[in-house]
């Protein structure tokens, strides 16, 4: 294999991967209407982690660990989370365009988080992520059922993918409309659309052990996703256990993106783009190619949480809006170039 | 290593496409599976490496039901080389060969220096030595098969299942892979569309039909211009020639000739 896997550049990958990721989270505390000089971040965060007893303005530190460092933990475990979904779910369905969003995967955890929260599903015993985990897997069951009837074909899955979506994110409004009042509605609304601003420290303690876990689950299972590489027949002749894979894979996929979405709101594009920008990068070995994803979609979804903070002044765009003003362009992009001879 | 299929059947969408279905592969031989379109061989070969489970009946590897061998396990004795895989990912040629070395390695056991060397040894085994780098979209057909077969020497198995491994190659990339194949010393099984072929390559042939075995023996006691008229409806002239060679010559319809005048000697 190429050099890079040789221990000593690994490491150094490794050492590589963790400062930019330190970069963003940094720069995303400081970054915001306010801007906060770096070394305050970095006092704020000594203070909170080490007790360093740095002497600030409670005010600055409470914005920046309080408001800006738990959401930019949270992007990047939303962003990685996503990316790795796409990652296995093009690997796994052989499809260059599947992503948690475009199979209705989003729609349907939105629709379960959505049941659970106004509709009051599992009297109370069913949290959210749980009702969107349970959402996320009908979603992709209804959707997997709708393309092995439609005949398998790669644009079966997608065009069952887009009939699922609007399925859910219809049964989402109904919901809403007749179930919610006033405020919950626009609550409900503006978190669809993807929304970070309500994002605290309870947050990260859910969306970080399930990014960390999902990604240790699907890097464990790197090398069954390259003997995917020439089908799911070809895997088994490679001695995969491909049922188990399947199972394994696709429940970590739907689990990494009930939970975001629970948290965040349905985003879209990140599960497209990144693994295909990563591609570029790193190629198609998953060894390199699920952290190399994870990195670039935690880094990018920093990146974009900071956009739609800074871009229109006084005012806080959704999250939902910035990935998709640069993920449907990349769509289309690889929609086109997918026509082209192999 | 001995695999023995016993009494399988084997139906999709309420057709039976296999039905009792017994062959012994002796180990070492290269093994024939001729047939019409349709007359089973890929799902035999899918039964014999146990990618499908027989509805009925067993397939045993090494006197062991199959399936109570686990996959794994099965793929560091048993290669498969599928009809037509193809891939849309930008990968090179070696690492598709490099993934015939999965079934060896574990989630966190690395790639190792004598996993390159198996590569290197089996890209070497299909003369694609040149060919490592270069990218598998820019690849022909035959250049594609032999790399599938690297692939599956890479495996290091016992047995080699090749499901019609020479469609779409010109002839002499056919007789060059079926050759390549042989010269492996490992149990061959080869679902073959070209009788000619099977009769050259083979040291014996199973003729399939309608889901059942119709014969089973050496080229000579298998294909004979009833059988070949019978299974495959063409009318054709055998010869003969040397110990074991075996040449069928097929008429057009309506310039068929008595069969029993139909086996010609050649000295």
């Amino acid at each position: 294999m190429i050099a890079i896997t040789s221990s000593l550049s690994k490491t150094s990958a490794i050492l590589l991967a963790l400062v930019v990721l330190v970069a963003a989270l940094w720069l995303g505390a400081a970054i915001g209407e306010t801007a906060i000089p770096m070394d305050i971040v970095a006092k704020t965060v000594a203070n909170r982690l080490w007790n360093a007893g740095y002497p600030l303005d409670p005010l600055d530190q409470g914005i920046v660990w309080n408001y800006r460092m738990s959401r930019a933990v949270v992007a990047a475990c939303c962003g990685s989370a996503l990316a790795v979904s796409g990652v296995v779910l093009q690997a796994l369905l052989r499809n260059p365009l599947a992503d948690p969003y475009i199979l209705g995967i989003s729609a349907g955890a939105s629709t379960g988080a959505v049941g659970v929260a106004i509709l009051g599903f599992g009297a109370g015993f069913l949290t959210m992520p749980a009702g969107a985990f349970a959402g996320a897997l009908i979603a992709f069951g209804l959707v997997s059922l709708l393309a092995l009837r439609a005949g398998r074909g790669t644009s079966a899955i997608i065009l069952a993918g887009v009939a699922g979506s609007q399925l859910f994110n219809a049964l989402t409004s109904f919901i809403v409309t007749k179930a919610a009042n006033a405020e919950q509605a626009r609550g409900i609304m503006f978190w669809l659309l993807g929304n970070l601003s309500g994002v605290r420290w309870t947050d990260v303690s859910l969306a970080l052990p399930v990014a960390v876990i999902g990604l240790a689950v699907c890097l464990w299972q790197a090398r069954a996703l390259d003997a995917f590489t020439f089908g799911s027949e070809s895997a088994a002749s490679l001695g995969i256990h491909v049922r188990r894979v399947y199972a394994i894979l696709i429940g970590v996929s739907a689990l990494m993106t009930a939970v975001m979405v629970s948290i965040v709101g349905s985003i879209g594009f990140i599960g497209l783009v990144i693994p295909h920008a990563a591609r570029m990068v790193v190629g198609v070995r998953h060894g390199l190619l699920i952290p190399a994803s994870a990195l670039i979609g935690a880094v990018f979804m920093i990146a974009a949480d900071i956009i739609s903070r800074v871009i229109i002044p006084g005012q806080v765009l959704p999250i939902g809006v910035i990935t998709a003003l640069f993920g449907a362009p990349a769509f289309a992009l690889i929609l086109s170039r997918r026509r082209a001879p192999a | 290593m001995n695999l023995s299929a016993q009494n399988v059947s084997w139906s999709a969408g309420g057709a039976t496409i296999l039905h009792d279905v017994s062959l012994d592969v002796v180990p070492g031989e290269f093994l024939g599976i001729v047939g019409p379109n349709g007359s089973g061989k890929t799902s035999l070969m899918s039964l014999l490496s146990g990618i499908r489970k027989p509805h009925s009946g067993t397939v045993l590897l090494d006197g062991q039901p199959i399936h109570s061998i686990g996959r794994r396990e099965i793929a560091k004795r048993i290669a498969l080389v599928e009809q037509q895989a193809e891939t849309a990912e930008r990968i090179t040629a070696r690492q598709a060969v490099e993934l015939g070395r999965t079934p060896h390695l574990g989630p966190l056991s690395p790639w190792s220096k004598s996993d390159d060397a198996i590569v290197d040894e089996a890209i070497r085994n299909v003369d694609m030595e040149g060919f490592a780098g270069r990218w598998w979209h820019t690849l022909s057909g035959g250049e594609r098969q032999r790399l599938h077969i690297a692939r599956a020497l890479a495996q290091q198995p016992s047995i080699l299942l090749l499901d019609e491994p020479t469609n779409h190659l010109d002839i002499g990339h056919q007789i060059g892979l079926l050759h390549l194949v042989r010269e492996q010393n490992l149990t061959v099984v080869a679902a073959l569309h070209d009788l000619n072929h099977a009769a050259m390559f083979c040291d014996r042939i199973a003729v399939m039909e309608r889901g059942s075995l119709a014969a089973l023996g050496s080229p000579r006691e298998v294909l004979d211009a009833h059988c070949i008229k019978r299974v495959f409806g063409v009318d054709a002239d055998i010869e003969h020639e040397g110990e074991t060679g075996c040449h069928i010559r097929y008429r057009a319809p309506g310039t068929s000739v008595p069969v029993q005048q139909s086996i010609r000697r050649i000295s």
